[in-house]
């Protein structure tokens, strides 16, 4: 300590200008959420090649899936008879996952040790924070991470000739819907869950929704009590709707997939900011 | 300085009594005194009540907190000294009974609230995926207060806190002083018109203790008011100029520390160590000899106003205790005197 025992006394701690007194406008206006983005960037400018990582899933599986299985499979018919190349039918697929996979890990795993260990949500609710600052943000950030991911595979999936319609370019918002809808679910999930053991149930959720939502074979090829069951995967739309952007085979059906999105995420957000204020302002 | 001619202005307005009235200047303003009437408090609790599920924590305790003051909650553990702090930092919401922050219902106004205050909670709650620094820009912005602000606050309050070294460092391996006295500048990054600090130095070894108070008395000093949890006897003597003696979500006594020690127990106390399990017995010998004697399970205490001359009584008697001390009189005694409990257990 420099030499003056006492300036640390000098400091002016109270507060003293009636204009650092006025609560900032934005943080009363919601603008929240956006200081939980600050604060994320803050942790991951410091970790980022977590994050490349990953941009890798989704590639390795388009590599060896798609262009491996691809090779012996050919061609697949789908819903309107068409036939698509097996590559380009998949890829679309791998999209829809990969932005569930990532929405689930940031909103579960990454959401719980905060809420639990960190007590980093307690702090900011010291703060003018609401807790729908919280969510908004989290599932935002969520969906960030998920943009950059959905970009570098909608060009890969682009350099490999495997968009055949300009309508493709509607897959990214498409990736950010399924992300919403995932992230929102998720962190509502987590905000029930006790222990780490409870994971195994997020698991136990994914993997069936990964393999079964018409991901790798046309919904044509179950039996029609599995056609029925599969529409109730949200995985499913998001896979429908992708597919549908990428192979320009729009039809009337990609609203229901809209509105199923769209009415997850929504429920999920609602659930996920009333629990989080029954566990944090209790 | 300027600092301190800045903040000692702000103290002697007496301002924030009404925060409406923010845009005048207070001496101009008609009906405010310049010095600050104490008519009006920054907390007022009125039969504040805090349930949880069918558990009492806060069983309807009335008090006050006037501008300025160093006000302490003393109590032991589950007294629901901590359940009080968070109803008034408007993160828990009051059960029954009324309670106003700032002249404002945390029910109704808790961001608005919560801009005014600085939140010392019991356990630290810093970022860890953050370093020191990092810290307080976060805490600043979620204020919303601009990096500029920010970085000159937070340039003093790290000289403050005694961790100008370590502004660049994780927070996880800074020892618990260091981090207590992180959590504290952090609280006082927006400049709050009040500090709650649910017990500041539990947990600390003597010397960081005595560093903390250092700090929390140059606060003091500067007007800053402040509200302090402790179970520490000592911590409330040194800190509070007023505290209540909640015991069970109740508040058993109010007053300045002196004055509680005055009216609740004896100038001296002497205490007297007996063989183990023979307290009772000896203490019985006692009888007469002082005001008020109080039975232990390892210890008899005699409350008197003359402590020599009790022990010579007690020798007279032909008891010789293992061990004997005489000393003044503390919290300790008037918690003990109200509640028939030790404070620590
Ligand atoms: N979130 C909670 N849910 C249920 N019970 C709680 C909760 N918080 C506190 N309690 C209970 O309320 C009572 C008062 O607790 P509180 O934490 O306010 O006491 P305290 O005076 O701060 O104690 P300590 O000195 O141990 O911090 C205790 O019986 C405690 O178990
Ligand atoms: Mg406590």
């Amino acid at each position: 300590m420099a030499g003056n025992p006492d300036a640390a006394g000098t400091v002016d701690l109270v507060s003293s200008t009636l204009a650092a007194r006025a609560v900032p406008a934005p943080v009363l206006a919601g603008g929240g959420a956006v200081r939980m983005l600050e604060r994320n960037y803050l942790v991951y400018r410091r970790i980022w090649p977590v994050i490349i990582s990953g941009f890798f899933e989704p590639i390795f599986y388009l590599f060896s899936i798609g262009i491996g299985i691809g090779a012996l499979v050919g061609d697949v018919t789908i819903a309107n008879g068409e036939l698509v190349d097996y590559t380009a039918f998949v890829a679309p697929a791998l999209l829809a996952a990969s932005a569930m996979n990532g929405a689930v890990f940031e909103s579960t795993f990454n959401i719980f040790f905060k809420l639990k260990y960190g007590k980093v949500y307690d702090a900011i609710l010291s703060t003018p924070m609401k807790t729908r600052d919280i969510a908004i943000g989290e599932i935002a950030w969520s969906l960030g991470r998920g943009l950059i991911y959905a970009s570098a595979f909608i060009l890969v999936m682009a350099a490999m000739g495997l968009i055949e319609s300009p309508w493709g370019i509607l897959a990214l918002p498409a990736t950010l819907l399924i992300g919403f809808a995932f992230a929102a679910c998720g962190m509502a999930a987590t905000t029930f869950m006790n222990s780490w053991q409870d994971f195994d149930l997020v698991n136990l959720i994914v993997l069936p929704l990964f393999l079964f939502s018409a991901t790798f074979y046309p919904l044509s090829v179950y039996p029609d009590i599995f056609q029925t069951l599969t529409q109730l995967s949200p995985l499913y739309h998001g896979v429908q709707l992708i597919r549908s952007f990428t192979l320009g085979t729009l039809s009337i059906d990609l609203f229901g997939h809209i509105a199923f999105l769209v009415a997850m995420g929504g429920v999920g957000s609602y659930i996920t900011s009333r629990r989080l204020e029954k566990l944090l302002l209790s | 300085m300027p600092a301190i001619v800045q903040g000692a202005r702000v103290v002697c307005s007496g301002a924030r009594l009404n925060p409406d009235e923010d845009e005048l200047p207070n001496n101009l303003h008609p009906g405010t005194s310049v010095n600050g009437s104490m008519s009006s408090s920054l907390v007022e609790a009125r039969g504040l009540t805090k349930y949880f599920d069918e558990l009492v924590a806060v069983d309807g305790i009335d008090f006050d907190v006037a501008e300025g003051e160093a006000f302490g909650f003393l109590g032991p553990n589950g007294a629901g000294k901590s359940s009080t702090m968070r109803m008034i930092g408007a993160v828990s919401p009051v059960t029954a009974g009324t309670l106003a922050v700032l002249g404002m219902d945390p029910a109704v106004d808790g961001p608005k609230i919560r801009a005014r205050l600085g939140v010392v909670p019991q356990e630290d709650n810093l970022d860890q995926e953050l370093s020191v620094y990092e810290n307080l820009l976060i805490y600043g912005r979620y204020f919303g207060l601009s990096k500029n602000v920010i970085d000159e606050r937070a340039a003093e309050l790290l000289q403050f806190a005694q961790l100008e070294d370590r502004r660049d460092s994780p927070v996880e391996p800074l020892s618990g002083g260091m981090k207590r006295r992180l959590t504290i500048a952090r609280g006082l990054i927006n400049q709050p018109d009040l500090l709650l600090l649910d017990e500041p130095t539990t947990g600390l070894d003597p010397q960081a203790r005595h560093l903390l108070w250092d700090r929390l008395y140059r606060l003091k000093q500067q007007g800053v008011t402040l509200i302090i949890t402790t179970h520490y006897m000592d911590e409330a003597e040194q800190l509070c100029d007023r505290l209540v003696i909640m015991d069970k979500g109740n508040i058993a006594a109010e007053g300045a520390p002196r004055d509680l020690i005055e009216r609740y127990s004896t100038r001296e106390v002497l205490e007297l160590r007996f063989p183990v399990g023979t307290q009772a017995v000896n203490a019985a010998r006692l009888d007469g000899i002082a005001k008020k004697t109080e039975v232990l399970p390892d210890r008899v205490l005699l409350y008197t106003d003359d402590a020599d001359f009790a022990h010579t009584k007690v020798l007279e008697v032909g008891l010789i205790p293992e061990s004997t001390v005489s000393r003044r009189s503390t919290l300790e005694d008037v918690f003990l005197r109200l509640t028939g409990r030790s404070l620590v257990d």
